[in-house]
């Protein structure tokens, strides 16, 4: 079996950034897993912040950069996504969002992915569910039903009335790598290799 | 090959000036560019066609044919005609009686149009944009091509008994180009009916271009059209030049940070690496072009954008003059020089005619029509 590749797309803005922290956290557990599995994988990492400029200038100009196309494409070659964004004003951060507005419509479609955030205080957690959550099922994307939440409290100590934060990395990268295994190579048809044949496009003119 | 000027006719405020033109001082400019076009040796003047401020061309063949009266030579085209919302019984009619007014200078490139909005306001819905592309220019086709037309189709009301007129100068129908930046079936389109292709490559990087058209060639070999390099092809172009190219970026510099399409976005310098825009002296412009063959192949028709973004008709006809006397010259030059043996021409009204006429009328393989 051929490595699994794993993309961890993180919009942390401060170098380091909790956004990372977690994110790189998710993404060992889930090579972790996978390795209990007996499947090899290899994580790359995308951050955001390096293409802050060029997500921009994609938005007004309608292509990306060279630099901004590479990152692109190791997601769309991607066999699981790992995502992870700050939450500002109860929702990701706007940098996460231009990202995944500038992929081609079905990029994600079918894509096993695992949602992470940060953010100050615990109060904003559900913003994963009410506002990550529904994005990426827009997307036709596969997202694991664990979402992990880290608030700047969860990098202390544990609290007994809920999970700690390595357990709940462990269930989401556990949900992660099964969705990896379980889950088919996607069917990325290149229409400009196989396009659809004229007399199709006719036909469906003709018969509606 | 041929080389021409495309225009969109936008009304934009010069941003070194603050000034803006009225709709008639622009539509004077388009014409002006057509004319210097022709004045300059250039072979192609190309209108756009839109339905919204701040552009002006809502009605190419009205522009078209009143410079088809003041000109001789060139050819007169579109850049692009909206295939999905216009009735394709008009386009038949409007391009026949222009293509005789013109005496046969006439091609048209069809275009799905990019303005959301335009498809309800002439009563189409756009998520039928491809589908209206491809319904429009099958009926289209047929309508030049046969004396009667009976017809039946999803988006338009049928037609029994019907006979566009006037029918097409010389029984042959006017050259059609199939333009998109970015949809494959448009490609397909194009290779299918053995028409031209052409991709407006001003604002895509050169892999985006190459793909489009390589996905074109190789279906114009599979629909037994000819060889994939004997498949028409053109490109646009942009570029803004002057003797002195720092003179030329400084010059441009406020053009590009306003222009709607890209103002705000990737600085001059990053937009002309990775596109195939060119600020600078005209070598550049001539290296820059001859550059373009690298990746599309041998092609038959070159346009480039010239008057946009606000820059004054002076300076836009200075752009033409440095086109027909330093650039154009040196492109027919080495691009003819460069040309793989057998690779074919862009179809004109007299090349099509005698293609026609060599063949004897009882020898004519029936038309390739589209199947019913």
């Amino acid at each position: 079996m051929t490595s699994r590749s794993i993309v961890v797309v993180s919009a942390g803005l401060s170098q380091p950034s909790s956004t990372r922290l977690l994110a790189d956290r998710l993404a060992v557990a889930t090579v972790e897993d996978l390795r209990g599995r007996g499947a090899t994988s290899d994580v790359q990492v995308i951050e955001l912040r390096d293409h802050a400029r060029d997500l921009v200038d994609h938005l007004l100009t309608g292509f990306p950069s060279p630099k901004l196309r590479a990152a692109i494409d190791h997601v769309l070659g991607a066999d699981a996504l790992i995502a992870v964004t700050p939450i500002f004003n109860a929702s990701y951060s706007g940098l996460f969002k231009l990202f995944f507005d500038v992929l081609e419509r079905d990029s994600l479609s079918g894509l096993p992915v695992l949602i992470g955030a940060t953010g100050g205080t615990a109060r904003h957690s559900l913003a994963l569910d009410h506002a990550v959550r529904p994005l990426f099922a827009y997307l036709n994307a596969g997202v694991v039903p664990t979402a992990v939440y880290a608030a700047s409290s969860d990098w202390g100590q544990d609290t007994a009335a809920e999970p700690a934060l390595a357990d709940r990395i462990d269930r989401a990268a556990r949900e992660l790598a099964g969705a990896v295994i379980t889950h088919d190579p996607r069917d990325r048809a290149d229409p400009f290799a196989s396009p659809t044949p004229f007399e199709d496009l006719l036909r469906t003119v003709r018969e509606g | 090959m041929q080389f021409g000027v495309f225009t969109v006719g936008d009304v934009t405020t010069d941003p070194t000036t603050g000034r803006t033109v009225s709709e008639g001082d622009r539509i004077a400019s388009m014409v002006a560019l057509a004319l210097k076009a022709e004045e300059v040796g250039l072979d192609v003047f190309a209108s756009g066609e839109h339905h919204n401020p701040p552009f002006v061309p809502s009605s190419p063949t009205t522009l078209l044919g009143y410079i088809a009266a003041r000109t001789e030579r060139i050819i007169l085209s579109t850049s692009t005609t909206l295939i999905t919302t216009n009735d394709p019984v008009k386009i038949a009619e409007d391009y026949a009686m222009l293509q005789h007014l013109a005496g046969g200078r006439v091609d048209l490139m069809m275009g799905r149009g990019n303005t959301g909005p335009v498809y309800p306001w002439f009563g189409q819905d756009i998520r039928n944009g491809i589908l209206l592309a491809v319904e429009n220019y099958a009926l289209l086709h047929r309508l030049w091509r046969e004396n009667v037309v009976d017809w039946e189709g999803k988006f338009r009301t049928p037609l029994t008994g019907f006979t566009s007129t006037p029918r097409p100068l010389d029984g042959v129908p006017p050259f059609v180009w199939h333009g998109s930046i970015r949809s494959p079936e448009i490609a397909e389109q194009a290779a299918y009916y053995g028409d031209g292709f052409f991709h407006n490559n001003i604002f895509w990087p050169p892999e985006h271009v190459q793909r489009m058209v390589s996905l074109y060639r190789r279906r114009f070999e599979h629909y037994g059209h000819g060889p994939a390099d004997h498949a028409i092809v053109g490109l646009g172009g942009q570029v803004f030049m002057r003797a002195d190219s720092q003179a030329a970026v400084r010059e441009f510099r406020p053009y590009f940070d306003h222009a709607p399409v890209y103002g705000g976005g990737p600085s001059l310098e990053d937009y002309m690496e990775q596109t195939p825009l060119t600020v600078g002296s005209p070598q550049q412009v001539i290296d820059r072009t001859l550059g373009f063959r690298e990746f599309v192949g041998d092609y038959q028709r070159q346009l480039f954008l010239i008057d946009h973004a606000g820059l004054p008709l002076k300076v836009v006809l200075e752009q033409l003059d440095m086109l027909g006397e330093l650039v154009v010259p040196v492109l027919r030059r080495e691009f003819e020089a460069m040309r793989a043996p057998g690779v074919p021409d862009a179809p004109t009204h007299a090349s099509l005619l005698a293609a026609r006429s060599a063949v004897p009328a009882d020898d004519r393989a029936p038309l390739r029509l589209p199947v019913r």
